[in-house]
């Protein structure tokens, strides 16, 4: 009765064995999701951030580095505190500030790490680091932030800070996340490529609470992260921080470039900040903080703020002419005042005379020669054609362009053109006596400094310049700076005009600024003055030195310190002693720079 | 000791050396399973799971020794004092027993734990096969089934005192060696026919369409063949009866402790609250499925040493292997199973007399019921329930009552010549 009863229990082994195996089959076989979700579960991915490219200025000297910081971190869910006194006093924090963390943490969220204490030094952190492990649900994060060995060239070097929305959407590379820093201005945002180097990824696998279990894999699938490319800037750190010593409390820019090469050998904008101010954990607060300032210390003027050109410009009017055969050395105007204001000096001059005394008439005089040129009889169309073939051979200058500068926000300056009056009057509305101004570079001729300083920088090259830049050498070879800055750019204007005009920016000094006068160093400088409709003038002032074999092209602008002569004459002749000589001679005219009243 | 005591040349040895392969196999899987690859450490290192288990098997291996020089006779002779001292140990387990999991399930002996519970069921084995040696036992007479359930539920009370729910389950495996030995067969079509319909219950989210269900069901059956009153009656009543049962069981699991009532609406709901009751199904399922076809290589897994699976070295031990050995790991545990207990099958239908048999058969059914549950939990299959696996589970009870339970058979079938055939 029972015979068949061992054969059914038989069956049914198998039939439990088969029901596993084809359970097993469908779950390890079949459907691959577990696969996906255990490695979700014990591999985490985590980025290896590379070391950010330093920088470096012109002689080797650290400009930018990075430094660690240490974030104490806290896991609220994690966290015990045990003996309060104990900890306050190891951490060196206050009961009610840990409190305050402590919820902020909770509020942010109950199992990932929010900051308990940011930034502590190297040495804190030393001596809490071993007292850690007492401490669960706290631990340490270290971060690197840009720091700054000589608190300078901030406006130049620029900040990092991290991508925004829009930058991460531009990123079509897919290269940035969420959180990681760039360089948001100056040369970091201009050379993020290099500075930035190249992301790392690291598998690793943690376990269920979410510790450390080594590589994943033995790191088959890591990748390596490659540090930043070094670069060397332009920069002379001690010319920069002479020059940022000089220009403290007042407001205005200093450009100079070294006219052989168009490097940059100092930028500053006054006011300027600390460039420390601009790293770490403060970022956001300081930046909103230095933005609503009224003296805008953010305002990088060396590239942003246009001024007239004034006087200086009637170097830029005597060549065309010398060049286009309508004027020669001698050919003389009279300082005839009913045209235009003008101060006293011997009448007539030539034109030597007329760049020594920076003679206005002389000027409306011979502008209107380069204008009218009597190549069409209506005198409308005439004006038209003549400014703007003079407007071509001025642009050749680097005016009312920009230069392409290697760092954001560069203007360009306006050299108007007949469109501009057009708009303004009508066309065939407005002829020469309308745009007379220009002939001495007022009107609406604007520029920035740094075009000002590349002029200084062409009269010295006697007709050429190289667009002025801020890198010297990427990863320490010259050759691997943008092509564009060792393009030549002839201005159009024979060497051989140059000499006079050269010899005439010698001579202007003496009389119209003495102060520049330096001992055993030929300045060739030009002062001017930039109208200001709203208060006391900006004080101008181009040179270049030593005449005979330029070494470093400057401009100066002091705003509100009215007369060329004194401010900006006196700033650029102590930068150039400075970078020539390396010292500076003449203590009282130095104190004369830092005390910064410029009345006499 | 007597040279005829041990039969060398009897012993079944494809149950030995399955038997030993599951043991080494497990063992390796026990080292896997705590293995760290950033601090290796020895196999044999007595601070780790895997060198603890070496000395209880080392502790196995000393058991079947003696088991295999005692004389066959002992074992018959004594087996109604062994189920009686085991009883006692297990009365008073609850009251001086260790508190592990809020289970007072063990007894500590100096460094040796030892869960009585375990070792009841081979206690209890042997005194089933006592009470039905004899000829006249019958499992049709109803005072010879209450006989047999008597001995059967004892343990079973016992155990749910201290409370081990899974313990107390394996003991409902003996239906298995009742079936073999002539318990009527209308019991087990009706037990599985409830056990389908509580299923269907617990899974079909509104009992409505089950109801129609039997009653449709119901109403084919009246119509077909003869119809008389009497017969709609009983029929309709039947199906009412089913429909109140399925109904009552919603009801029934709404009353269980709280962790049941979770282990079962997981199995139906694999998705529900996967970090909170679904877990340990949820994981185990990963640590498996993420294993393929042929593993990640021994010591290559990442889900159970990394404790995302609890209990991965006792319990959960399956899930190990699957994860590092795959499908084809599987395939060749699942199968070394399978034949064992055919093997055991086998070798209880050659026994030649009834106590041997019914013994052999309550080894098949406590390894069937063992094996069966734990696998089907670790995949999903059965509510998490926390019995072992057999000679794979790390634990020294477990490996010793299996050992005992299964080389006890061994010895009497190695001794069959010298019994005396008592078949009625």
């Amino acid at each position: 009765m029972n015979d068949q009863r061992p054969v059914v229990i038989i069956i049914f082994i198998f039939t439990i064995g088969l029901i596993l195996l084809i359970k097993l089959f469908s779950i390890q076989v079949v459907d691959d999701s577990f696969m996906k979700r255990a490695e979700r579960n014990a591999v985490q991915r985590v980025v290896d951030h590379p070391y950010r490219g330093l920088i470096y200025d012109r002689n080797g000297k650290l400009l930018v580095y990075n430094n660690p910081i240490f974030d104490l971190m806290l896991v609220p869910q994690e966290f015990e505190v045990g003996d309060t006194t104990r900890f306050l006093e190891l951490f060196d924090i206050s009961k009610e500030a840990l409190i305050e963390a402590y919820n902020a943490a909770k509020k942010y969220s109950w199992v990932k790490p929010s900051p308990l204490i940011k930034q502590i030094s190297t040495t804190d952190f030393a001596r809490i680091q071993d007292y850690l492990i007492d401490y669960p649900g706290l631990f340490v994060m270290t971060r690197s932030v840009r720091s700054y060995p000589q608190p300078v060239a901030s406006h130049a070097l620029g900040y990092i800070g991290e991508i925004n929305a829009r930058q991460l959407e531009l990123d079509s590379a897919n290269y940035y996340s969420q959180g990681d820093y760039v360089g948001l201005s100056g040369m970091e945002r201009y050379y993020e490529k290099q500075l930035r180097g190249k992301k790392g990824v690291k598998y690793k696998m943690v376990n269920v609470r979410g510790v450390d279990k080594g590589p994943f894999k033995d790191g088959e699938y890591d990748t390596a992260s490659v540090a930043g490319i070094n670069l060397t800037s332009t920069i002379d750190m001690e010319l920069q921080r002479y020059g940022e010593q000089l220009m403290a409390g007042k407001t205005g820019s200093v450009v100079a470039i070294e006219p052989k090469t168009g490097e940059i050998l100092s930028m500053i904008s006054a006011p300027f900040y600390d460039p420390n101010q601009l790293t770490g954990a403060d970022f956001g607060k300081t930046y909103t903080a230095l933005n609503k300032m009224e003296t805008k210390p953010l305002f990088n003027r060396p590239i942003m703020a246009k001024y007239p050109p004034g006087s200086i410009f009637k170097i830029v009017q005597s060549l065309i002419g010398l060049q286009e055969g309508i004027l020669t050395p001698e050919t003389t105007f009279a300082c005839n005042r009913s045209l235009v204001a003008c101060h006293n000096h011997p009448s007539p001059v030539n034109l030597f005379g007329a760049i020594r005394n920076s003679c206005n008439p002389y000027y409306h005089q011979a502008f209107r020669k380069m204008i009218n040129r009597e190549v069409s009889s209506n005198t409308y169309k005439d004006t038209e054609i003549g400014l703007n073939d003079w407007r071509e051979k001025v642009m050749k200058f680097g005016l009312g362009t920009s230069l392409g500068i290697d760092i954001s926000g560069e203007l360009g300056g306006d050299v108007p053109s007949s469109k501009l009056y057009d708009k303004f009057y009508g066309e065939g509305r407005w002829k020469y006596s309308t745009i007379y101004s220009l002939s001495i570079g007022q009107g609406e001729l604007q520029v920035t400094p740094l075009q000002m300083a590349n002029l200084a920088a062409i009269f010295a090259n006697k007709g050429y310049y190289y667009s002025p830049h801020l890198i010297k050498a990427i990863n320490g070879d010259q050759t691997q700076i943008p092509e564009k800055y060792r393009i030549k750019n002839e201005v159009g204007v024979d060497a051989h005009h140059f000499d006079m005009v050269q010899d005439a920016m010698a001579e202007a000094l003496y009389g119209t600024a003495n102060r520049a006068i330096i001992q055993d160093i030929v300045i060739a400088g030009k002062t001017g003055t930039a109208q200001n409709p709203h208060g006391e003038d900006h004080s101008v002032f181009v040179a270049f030195a030593p005449k005979d074999d330029p070494k470093i092209a400057i401009a100066v602008y002091v705003e509100n310190a009215g007369w060329g002569g004194r401010a900006a004459a006196s700033t650029a002749s102590l930068m150039i002693e400075k970078y020539l000589r390396g010292m500076i001679t003449r203590p009282a005219l130095e104190e004369y720079v830092l005390a910064g009243d410029f009345k006499d | 000791m007597r040279d005829s005591d041990l039969h060398i040349n009897r012993v079944d040895w494809v149950v030995v050396t399955i038997y030993f392969a599951l043991v080494i196999f497990g063992w390796f899987n026990i080292y896997a399973a705590v293995y760290d690859s950033q601090a290796p450490q020895s196999m044999f290192d007595m601070s780790i799971n895997s060198g603890k288990q070496l000395v209880r098997i080392g502790a196995a291996v000393v058991l079947i020794i003696l088991i295999m020089v005692a004389d066959y006779r002992f074992f018959e002779n004594l087996s109604l004092y062994i189920f009686i001292a085991f009883m006692c140990l297990l009365l008073i387990t609850p009251i001086f027993g260790k508190v592990v999991n809020g289970q007072r399930a063990w007894f500590e002996i100096g460094p040796i734990q030892i869960q009585p519970g375990e070792f009841a069921k081979f206690a209890t084995a042997l005194a089933l096969a006592k009470i039905m040696e004899r000829p006249t036992f019958d499992l049709t007479k109803r005072n010879h089934q209450l006989t047999a359930f008597g001995v059967l539920l004892l343990p079973v009370v016992f155990i749910l005192l201290q409370p081990d729910t899974g313990t107390a389950m394996v003991y409902f495996a003996m239906l298995l060696m009742f079936y073999r030995e002539g318990f009527p067969q209308k019991y087990y079509l009706l037990g599985f026919g409830f056990i389908a319909l509580t299923l269907l219950s617990l899974g079909i989210e509104n009992n409505l369409y089950l109801a129609i269900g039997i009653g449709v069901m119901v109403l084919f059956l009246i119509l077909l063949g003869k119809r008389s009153w009497q017969k709609v009656l009983a029929f309709s009543l039947i199906g009412l009866g089913l429909i109140a049962y399925s109904y009552s069981i919603d009801y029934v699991v709404s009353k269980l402790p709280e962790h049941q009532q979770n282990r079962i609406m997981v199995l139906f709901n694999p998705n529900l609250d996967p970090l909170g009751v679904g877990w340990n199904v949820t994981q185990s399922k990963i640590a498996i499925g993420s294993g393929g076809l042929f593993g990640k290589g021994y010591l290559e897994g990442t889900q159970t040493k990394f404790d995302f699976v609890p209990e991965q070295h006792t319990d959960f031990i399956f899930c190990t292997l699957g994860e590092e050995f795959g499908w084809t790991g599987s395939l060749v545990v699942i199968s070394l199973f399978v034949t064992l207990l055919v093997r055991l099958v086998l070798m209880a239908e050659r026994q030649k007399n009834r106590f041997s048999r019914v013994y052999g058969y309550c080894v098949v059914s406590i390894l069937l019921f063992h094996f069966m549950i734990n696998i089907a939990m670790t995949v999903g299959l059965f509510p998490v329930v926390g019995i072992p696996l057999p000679f794979f589970s790390y634990g020294g009870s477990s490996l010793w009552s299996f050992t005992i339970l299964l080389f006890v058979f061994i010895k009497l079938d190695s001794s069959r010549a010298l019994q005396l055939g008592r078949f009625n």
